[in-house]
């Protein structure tokens, strides 16, 4: 079972949840920008939520399923056709071999996701099948996909196969089918197109100046075309942000969701593909639970930030645990 | 530094403080030097043993430890504060990191280097700058007991703490499209190896045969936060020996 790469989209890569363990030895997490949006993805066809998928960026490859197969959609920005009919995202959609799945960019967001039921036959290094374009390492041949690329793919598992002949059963002749269901909103909420990402006081924050610290609340901010997987580089509409007294740092560990704010004052946003140390003052860190929103934003984008507790930040996080796992509990029942 | 009490090996104690809402900070210290460097490695060595559910990874720094959690698991699923049982695990992995069963002898690296030449296209860039000759920089920097400041930059490149300070030499202005894997570099006061081909600006004076990272390796870094190195000076006939680089 494969997939056929007839165009390669802007970049798309194979993407699991990363990783993990290694920072340590200064190898970055990588993994998918919306990792919510990928979990939701592999949960609808069955599989572990930290297979490998495919992560599609603003302008959509053309893919031809080359044996039947169940897949599902997710993320924002992208509208999928099979053959050239619509087909729905967030839902399974089973595909019969032949089936050419391609996309036109639409609505908010930049990233969409695509599981495959059983997921996608490339080899783990070190413990994960993300893709490390820098060091060329990972992933389908550690680089983005190219035009002639054929995945092999596994097939489907025990378990997925059981999601798979629910939603065959209803495609009888047709070249696909998708279920008439879809997971509830609250999993993953529509997206605005200048959203508030919340976030907590990062470790510096008190070396800044009080008007930086201001500013850094109030204004909007866009994102720089200079932005990528590692890193969104923002401008705000005010003064740049300053230290209250300039200074020095020594080289800490830096997360996803980092705001640090170079000599500049430019502050920049760390994402899945963010260096492990970095000496920058960090002014604040986005919450887990806004990376989704964070991840969608295309270049050009704006944001503003929102500050909340360490507490609340916490408590949003299990939330979306807790309907992560309500998301499997309802979906192991459907297919029973 | 060290005095044995009861038992007990007095290392400096850290502050905690949240980083977001899925890391914890333990700050040893404001300055990079030998009791803090061995705080921080009896605690990765503790961190090791620990098998906690949601325990992430940890990542060492100069003068720091940051420890990523998933809140959700560590909390039991939401049944405690994430934040506050991170506290208290940190606070007994720091009681163990206290007794003596924690103390290891650090691993001593030999690096072979090839000095100057076209594998050390700074050398004399150095020398001048330091009002040295080219020998008594090979001899300077050869000479020098470094250990392992921190891992970072590039998968397996190794800030090594250690340098005479004569040998303090600034970034290139101009930094190179293209460092191949192994150089021996130099940036203010501190030395390191590349360790796999980059850009960088750092002023290259050697290169080793060894390979730094090594990612078909259960431990793909060849050095770790921690460790000893000693340079080995070998002639170009010696590198081209040992030359485990590809092309």
């Amino acid at each position: 079972m494969s997939l056929s790469i007839l165009s390669p989209g802007l970049l798309t890569t194979v993407q699991d949840l990363g990783r993990i363990g290694y920072q340590k030895e200064g190898i970055i997490v990588s993994g998918a920008m919306d990792a919510l949006a990928l979990r939701v993805a592999n949960l609808l066809v069955g599989n572990e939520e930290k297979t490998a998928g495919l992560e599609l960026t603003l302008l959509g490859p053309k893919i031809r399923f080359e044996a039947d197969h169940l897949i599902a959609l997710t993320g924002a920005g992208l509208a999928p056709t099979i053959n050239g009919q619509p087909v729905r995202m967030s839902r399974p959609i089973f595909v019969r071999a032949g089936g050419v799945l391609q996309f036109a960019p639409q609505g908010t967001g930049c990233r969409v996701y695509m599981a495959v039921a059983g997921g996608i036959g490339v080899p783990e290094v070190l413990g994960s099948s993300s893709t490390y374009l820098r060091a060329g390492m990972g992933g389908w041949q550690g680089r983005a996909l190219l035009t002639g690329d054929v995945l092999p793919c596994p097939g489907p598992t025990e378990i997925t196969r059981e999601f798979w002949q629910t939603i065959a059963s209803a495609s009888s002749a047709k070249a696909w089918a998708q279920a008439t269901w879809t997971p509830s909103p609250e999993l993953y909420p529509a997206l605005q197109t200048s959203p508030i990402i919340r976030a907590v006081r990062g470790p510096e924050y008190d070396l800044f100046s009080a008007p930086s610290q201001d500013a850094f609340w109030r204004q909007e901010f866009t994102v720089t075309l200079a932005s990528d997987r590692m890193g969104y580089r923002l401008r705000g509409a005010g003064a740049a942000l300053a230290l209250a007294q300039p200074q020095e740092m020594l080289s800490c560990a830096v997360p996803f969701g980092t705001v640090q704010v170079p000599a500049d004052g430019n502050p920049i946003i760390l994402l899945a593909d963010h260096q492990t140390t970095g000496g920058y003052p960090r002014i604040a860190q986005a919450i887990t639970a806004d990376f989704s929103p964070l991840a969608q934003v295309p270049p050009g984008g704006k944001i503003r930030f929102q500050e909340v507790s360490l507490a609340e930040a916490q408590r949003l996080f299990c939330q979306q645990e807790l309907h992560i796992r309500q998301l499997r509990q309802v979906l192991r029942l459907k297919n029973v | 530094m060290q005095n044995q009490s009861g038992g007990q090996i007095q290392r400096p104690q850290p502050h905690m403080y949240p980083l977001g809402d899925s890391g914890i900070v333990l700050h040893f210290s404001d300055v990079f030097d030998a009791p803090t460097q061995q705080a921080i490695r009896a605690c990765c060595a503790c961190l090791d043993q620990l098998n906690v559910p949601g325990l992430l990874e940890y990542v060492p720094a100069y003068t720091t430890l940051t420890i990523y959690y998933n809140p959700w698991l560590i909390s039991q699923e939401g049944r405690c504060d994430p934040y506050e049982r991170m506290t208290e695990i940190m606070e007994q992995m720091l009681a163990q990191a206290q007794t003596p069963a924690a103390e290891s002898a650090p691993t001593v690296v030999e690096i072979p280097v090839c000095y100057g030449g076209q594998f050390g296209p700074d050398l004399e860039e150095v020398a001048r700058n330091a009002g040295l000759s080219a020998a008594d920089v090979i001899r300077l920097h050869g000479h020098g007991e470094y250990v392992v400041a921190m891992v970072g930059f590039a998968p397996g490149f190794p800030y090594l703490a250690g340098l005479n300070e004569q040998l303090a030499a600034p970034r290139k202005a101009q930094p190179r499209p293209r460092v191949p894997a192994g150089s021996v570099g130099i940036a203010g006061r501190q030395t390191g190896i590349y360790s796999i081909s980059s850009p960088g600006g750092w002023q290259l004076i050697g290169r080793t045969p060894r390979r730094i990272f090594r990612p078909e390796h259960t431990i793909p870094s060849l050095l770790r936060a921690g460790d000893q190195v000693r340079f080995v000076s070998v002639s170009a006939a010696e590198f081209e020996q040992q030359n485990e680089h590809e092309s």
